[in-house]
């Protein structure tokens, strides 16, 4: 069927997907670029002042200072989740697929709070470690911790690795379910055969089906690194704009929402507000660079 | 990305069938404590959040843990609730808002995924690729971008800014998820239907109903984030005639922080009816999700 006319139903096929994908993604995405890379003196027009904005982000003590201590406590948010949430994640999909009777059940429970919004979620959870109200209090007295208890969300030292735990609570879910699906897909003959050659339920996770979910491992550990890069929403409802106490839970989410916005006296700033995503896209590149070449590459090796 | 994960579907239903198990009961019940602990985590917080809010103030402190009685059942939270937040509106929008950025994604995506799989044409690998990028690429990264644009279209406090914002932010996955399925379908019968001169269209229309199964995971995967995003409905459309459940929900809880009765029955309002369709459609949800793979 070589036809000469133009083939335009390719067209009309493909688009109003591109259309509204580089309208409201791809567009944005650059003119934030370009805007990063401009600035505006108090009275004149827009400048080209290339990377003048993030030298400053990086270097000028009122930018440096809150952007470093945002991007440092991303870091432990990301961490907390790769040392908590994707192994327990994992500890939790490897016990469902034992297919114990009910396992359906426990993993529809697990999910539910990731289906939930962070919003709800987050509250949920102020309330319940409010001192106010003494839950906490009460849970501990209950196994005889009583005096630990702490106002967690309002203590500086306590309140970063408190709503991290949150969120990890929140969304254990999906590293579970994504665990599962491939543990669920590694044949049964193959741990039947270790178990016949006498392994025990330890060696057969960690030699046959542990190597055999890595590249899950991998996916599991890019989306959480995206995901924590790019959180805002349980700070914001749990702690407001101002992720405090002071500053303590600032993310680089919430650092985005604070410089293009502005808060308290500070009037927002479009040129350096682009500048922060910026960074923040820069940062979430790098991550999924790593991993589409390192980790990818590095399996591949192992497999072929 | 995601191609490792989409190869093979996994089949989580293949989990009822009775496995021969070498398990002795000591580890059988150790698997269930560790499993009946851990639901009684994920599940507490939501519980006791339901259980205190049909409870008066007086016994949601001294007895938290307390099934609401004859004495201390009280709606006065709710009432404070229907007085001075419209949440039967802000849940039209959130349906409204989410209805009809999945309607747009599926509708868009599938013919882009169509296009993708069926003809081979120079920019075939172009467009597959460029309408990838977002796949690991948030969208709130050009947030400011999206505000100018909606400036000057005119869209701030609207409901459509948001559909497209959301379709924008979905059509990656979808797309992928989509021609990744589409590919797989056998062409004699695309053929068969050009010889008895179905036009292209024609042709895309017969073979949605064949990728049923993809189109049910993009709507797992996509509906969730689109229901439950704060971001975008603050920064878009924080009037009040658009707010969504979720927004709606966050002003309220931070006006009325310390009226517990008002914030547990706020709190109740948001989940209930998003857990109650979750139990409905969990193992359609499920599928969905971990059949799509990449999150």
């Amino acid at each position: 069927m070589s036809k000469r006319r133009f083939p335009w139903h390719v067209v009309v096929f493909l688009a109003p997907a591109v259309i509204i994908y580089t309208l409201f993604m791809i567009y944005p995405l650059l003119d934030s670029l370009a805007l990063s890379l401009q600035n505006k003196p108090a009275n004149g027009p827009e400048i080209f002042v290339g990377l003048q904005n993030y030298h400053t982000l990086f270097t000028a003590e009122q930018w440096s200072k809150p952007f470093w201590n945002a991007f440092w406590n991303n870091v432990k948010f990301f961490i907390i989740h790769m040392l908590v949430q994707n192994p327990v994640g994992l500890l939790l999909a490897a016990l469902l697929v034992t297919r114990i009777r009910g396992a359906w059940i426990y993993r529809t429970i697990i999910f539910t709070p990731t289906i939930l919004s962070v919003v709800i979620i987050g509250f949920a959870w102020k309330l319940i470690l409010n001192p106010a109200w003494g839950i906490s209090q009460g849970i501990l007295d209950a196994v005889g911790l009583g005096n630990l208890n702490q106002p967690w969300l309002g203590l500086e030292s306590t309140t970063l690795p408190t709503l991290s735990l949150i969120s990890v609570w929140q969304n254990i879910g999906i590293p579970m379910m994504l665990f599962l699906a491939a543990l669920i897909r590694i044949p049964d003959e193959l741990m039947e055969a270790a178990r016949v050659d006498g392994a025990g339920a330890w060696t057969v996770f960690w030699r046959i089906q542990f190597p055999l979910i890595l590249p899950t491992v991998g996916i599991v550990a890019v989306l959480t690194f995206v995901g924590n890069f790019n959180a805002f929403d349980l700070i914001y409802a749990t702690q407001g704009a101002l992720a405090g106490p002071n500053f303590a839970s600032d993310i680089l989410g919430t650092f985005f929402f604070r410089t293009f916005f502005g808060y308290q006296l500070q009037p927002g700033d479009p040129y350096m507000g682009a500048t922060v995503a910026g960074v923040m896209l820069l940062i979430i590149l790098t991550g999924v660079l790593v991993y589409l070449f390192a980790w990818q590459r590095r399996l591949q090796n192992i497999q072929f | 990305m995601g191609p490792v994960l989409i190869a093979h579907r996994p089949s989580l239903t293949a989990g009822s069938e009775p496995r021969v198990s070498r398990a002795r009961w000591p580890r059988v019940i150790g698997i269930h404590i560790a499993l009946i602990a851990y639901s009684i985590l994920a599940l507490f917080p939501v519980l006791l959040v339901i259980l205190n809010a049909f409870k008066d103030k007086l016994t949601i402190f001294s007895a938290p843990y307390a099934l609401p009685n004859r004495q201390t059942f009280t709606l006065e939270g709710f009432r404070t609730l229907e007085a001075t937040a419209n949440f039967p509106a802000y849940f039209l929008n959130s349906f409204l808002v989410t209805a009809g950025s999945l309607l747009l994604i599926i509708l868009v995506s599938s013919m882009a995924a169509f296009a993708i799989a069926e003809y081979t044409f120079r920019l075939n690998t172009f467009f597959a690729l460029y309408l990838s990028i977002g796949i690991m690429v948030p969208i709130r990264l050009g947030t400011i971008g999206i505000l100018q644009l909606a400036v000057n279209l005119d869209l701030v406090n609207t409901l459509w800014i948001l559909i497209l914002v959301y379709t924008a932010q979905g059509i990656p996955l979808a797309v992928f998820v989509l021609t990744a399925f589409m590919r797989q379908l056998p062409k004699d019968l695309k053929d068969a239907a050009r010889i008895d001169g179905a036009s292209e269209y024609r042709i895309y229309w017969l073979t949605l109903p064949l990728v049923r199964p993809a189109i049910g995971s993009v709507l797992a995967i996509s509906m969730i984030p689109i229901w439950n995003d704060l971001w975008f409905p603050l920064i878009l459309a924080p009037g009040e005639a658009t707010k969504t459940i979720v927004l709606g929900a966050s002003v309220f809880l931070g006006q009325f922080v310390n009226d517990y009765n008002a914030v547990l029955a706020a709190l109740t309002l948001a989940i209930v009816p998003a857990v109650v369709l979750y139990l409905i459609f969990s193992q359609q949800l499920i599928k969905g999700i971990t059949s799509g793979a990449v999150k």
